[in-house]
């Protein structure tokens, strides 16, 4: 468009024949004939579908072999390459190939989920197991909802790895299997990895104010207040991605209301953030900023940014998950003693004991359902969950795994350590709010962003937060274009 | 001759029209038709669905948040940016004193030095200079609180990213001070090429820096002004502005959602959301708004050309 005026002195100094103009005029309806029919169109971005005559045929079941895979036939794994790293994986696509020696496994690793795998989806040749994770995460409930993903059912109801007499499905940490689940029974996804959230702070930095770990809101108030005077604030947060405040937020509001009133926030029900305990849990972290108690400057700083502050010991209190001690490793001090905490109640009459700590699965796998050896996937992911692949991973990348148990006879790191006694403490009072994986954009950029970063930084009253959110949990209730989920 | 001449220019541009046929072309045209589908992205299987995405997106408030932060981008972005850029290069090729034993005309001391100075963002990468105004940015240890503390204001440290007001103007003064280089340097080289003898000329007549600037260089240097100006608004929509606000703000896009843009908005939506028909609609928005915003451009800016 920048060349108009080279092309007006063109005509101007007047090359015989042809103009340039008239050249491109014609070129143009050229290109424009050679437009195939609308018909084609189809068979361009998103191919037809795979059919399952090339599928791997099945395998003999065997005691070894519960899952009757074909031990000639290629399985691809694609792992998300991120925190975690890869070595955890290849260690147990060794195993695979050890057990199945005539397989060839193709296995690759990447950040670009998204951009590597949607092109093979709308293809219909898919991989036989995808880790689907990180930024470039594909839309479970879209997957779910097309039809993409096979259920993982007969993984969970195989033998375990190391003790037949066992399920795979009785051998997981609580809530994984309804994690996987999205309506109904079928089971899509498996979370590998296991996350403690809560609130993470110094041992350290806590003793040298002389004080307990908070168990009621006053206590916490004394607490931030305490620290105020020694020139430390009491909370920050991720500022700019406020969706990390609800690791803390939301098991508290279970502790205060019960766990039910964190399944009608999920289940989108009219009014569900009208519930008392929500106001009550708004107002106490409002006080919060209201008092001066969260770091200045906070709503300007990103998770690293945040995490930076808190390690550096400007603040004691994170909302976090148990990432942040292998994301903050290099900021963290050796003697900081990092520890989490469930979130701190408001007082005595809260229907849940202290420890209510919100846990839930990470890493999450998925095996396609037009996968041409989804058996072999599925083989894969029971060969990770058996105690040595899983306490691999432990001592490896510093997180726990689905697999209950694994952590013993390994030398875990103090926020490992400390993980692992809130679950105890917490006992079955883990909570596991679903509307994170089930509605990304509700949680992430309304109530998140919209809605509990604005109060925060002091923007909104509580009282306006909750109503702008319950307006954005209606409008999410309402909207055709998004698949909705009950809890079961 | 008439027919060769044809068949050689046929021949000639058939390869670089083919190309982008098929990779400019094809995918417009195969947008249009995927914004009338409910095509998810992660899976072959869709169905028409008419206009339905387009009746959705006139209702969808965020879309028409995106739709006035990107005009506002596509007009305010290159108003600022080229205006300084003359102003800047005026001032190193014109604008300076006249020197005993110079040339009677020349730019301010040291223009050299400001010349390489100003391009230098250019050599970095858009994602790169994100993240390093991210740091500056930073309310608690950031490079602009810091220097307002050391200067003793204290009491003046604005959130600039986190603060719904100001996001949308961290994010303009990023663009324009990345971009204001480039046009710097374009512009010096369009005022190298007018002759001396006009200026020499001005000046006899008495002209002042303002007088000239307006008066002569501005009205020789328009078609560069133009080209610039289309080139720098479609930057503003287009890629620019979607690097620096998915690197930079809260969310990104916010806070709430006080600057998202189209561009942004397209992506989310496909690749977060899984509804990638409804984001070619929003994109076939964006193409209407290009188009748009070119047509008008050219309009406004047709003059008589001037020959020297």
């Amino acid at each position: 468009m920048g060349s108009t005026s080279a092309e007006k002195s063109a005509e101007h100094h007047g090359p015989t024949g042809v103009g340039r103009r008239d050249l491109i005029k014609r070129s143009a309806a050229l290109g424009l004939i050679s437009v195939p029919t609308m018909s084609f169109l189809s068979a361009c971005a998103s191919g037809g579908g795979g059919d399952d005559q090339d599928k791997a045929e099945a395998g003999e079941k065997t005691a070894k072999n519960p899952l009757g895979v074909n031990n000639s036939a290629q399985m691809e794994f694609v792992l998300f390459d991120g925190g975690f790293g890869k070595e955890y994986a290849e260690d147990a696509v060794k195993i695979y190939q050890k057990n199945f020696p005539k397989a060839t496994v193709k296995f690759s690793a990447t950040q670009k989920i998204q951009s590597t795998l949607q092109p093979r989806f709308n293809q219909g040749t898919p991989p036989d197991l995808i880790d689907n994770s990180g930024a470039e995460q594909m839309d479970m409930g879209v997957l779910v909802g097309k039809n993409q993903l096979a259920d993982l059912t007969p993984l969970l109801d195989a033998p375990s790895y190391d003790d037949p007499a066992k399920k795979v499905r009785d051998t997981l940490r609580p809530g994984i299997v309804e994690m996987g689940q999205f309506d109904g029974d079928k089971v899509w996804i498996l979370y590998y990895a296991y996350t403690v959230y809560g609130v993470w702070y110094s041992r350290k930095a806590l003793d040298s104010l002389d004080a307990e770990y908070p168990k009621t809101w006053d206590e916490m108030l004394a607490v931030c207040a305490k620290a105020k005077k020694k020139g430390m604030a009491g909370w920050t947060y991720a500022g700019k991605y406020p969706y990390y405040i609800p690791f803390s937020l939301y098991p508290m509001i279970a502790k205060v209301g019960g766990a039910e009133v964190l399944d009608a926030i999920d289940n989108l029900e009219p009014n569900a953030w009208k519930h008392p305990a929500v106001k009550a849990c708004f107002e106490a972290y409002y006080e919060l900023y209201r008092k001066g108690y969260v770091l200045k400057g906070t709503p300007g700083l990103d998770h690293i940014q945040s995490q930076t502050a808190w390690a550096k010991g400007d603040a004691l209190f994170l909302p976090n998950g148990s990432w942040v001690e292998n994301e903050s490793a290099k900021v963290i001090p050796a003697d900081f003693d990092l520890a989490v905490a469930a979130p701190t109640g408001l007082d005595s009459s809260d229907k849940l004991p202290f420890g209510t700590i919100w846990a839930s699965g990470g890493e999450p796998f998925v095996v396609p359902a037009k996968a041409k050896n989804g058996t072999g996937g599925m083989e894969q992911l029971r060969i990770m969950l058996g105690e040595a692949s899983s306490k691999n991973f432990t001592a490896k990348v510093k997180s726990l795994t689905a697999f209950n148990g694994g952590t013993d006879g390994i030398e875990l790191t103090p926020g490992l350590k400390s993980g692992v006694e809130a679950l105890d403490l917490a006992g079955d009072n883990v909570v596991n709010p679903r509307i994170q994986d089930w509605y990304v954009k509700l949680q992430k950029e309304q109530i998140g962003v919209g809605g509990l970063g604005e109060m925060m930084a002091g923007r909104l009253t509580p009282a306006e937060a909750v109503k702008k959110i319950q307006a954005y949990a209606d409008e999410a209730a309402k909207d055709s274009s998004i698949k909705h989920y009950k809890h079961q | 001759m008439q027919h060769g001449k044809y068949r050689f220019i046929v021949g000639f541009l058939a390869l670089p029209l083919g190309v982008y046929a098929l990779f400019v072309v094809w995918p417009f045209v195969q947008s249009i038709y995927y914004s009338f589908t409910d095509w998810t992205g992660l899976s072959p299987d869709f169905k028409m669905v008419g206009f339905d995405n387009y009746s959705r997106m006139l209702d969808d408030d965020i879309f028409w948040k995106s739709l006035w932060h990107s005009v506002l981008f596509a007009l305010l972005v290159p108003l600022v940016t080229l205006g300084l850029a003359l102003f800047l290069s005026f001032m190193i090729n014109v604008g300076g004193r006249h020197r005993r034993g110079g040339p009677v005309i020349t730019g301010v001391r040291g223009s050299a030095f400001y010349k390489i100075v100003y391009f230098f963002p250019q050599v970095l990468s858009i994602a790169i200079v994100a993240l390093l105004f991210q740091f500056a940015y930073n309310p608690d240890s950031g490079a602009i609180n810091s220097l307002l503390r050391g200067i003793g204001l204290d009491g003046v440290q604005p959130l600039w990213l986190g603060d719904p007001d100001l996001a949308l103007w961290c994010v303009t003064g990023v663009l324009v001070w990345s971009t204001v280089g480039f046009f710097v340097v374009l512009f010096s080289a369009g005022m190298a090429s007018i002759p001396a003898d006009l200026y020499e000329a001005a000046l006899l007549d008495g002209a002042g820096r303002a007088v000239t600037f307006f008066r002569v260089t501005l009205p020789l240097l328009w078609d560069t002004v133009q080209s610039g100006w289309v080139y720098m608004g479609i930057l503003a929509l287009g890629a620019e502005s979607f690097a620096v606000v998915q690197i930079m703000t809260t969310g990104p896009g916010g806070p709430d959602y006080s600057t998202t843009v189209m561009v942004l908005y397209v992506y989310q939506k496909a690749f977060r959301d899984g509804q990638a028909a409804y984001a070619t609609t929003i994109g076939v928005a964006l193409l209407v708004v290009t188009l748009a915003f070119a047509a008008l451009v050219m309009r406004l800016g047709r003059r008589e050309r001037l020959e020297y």
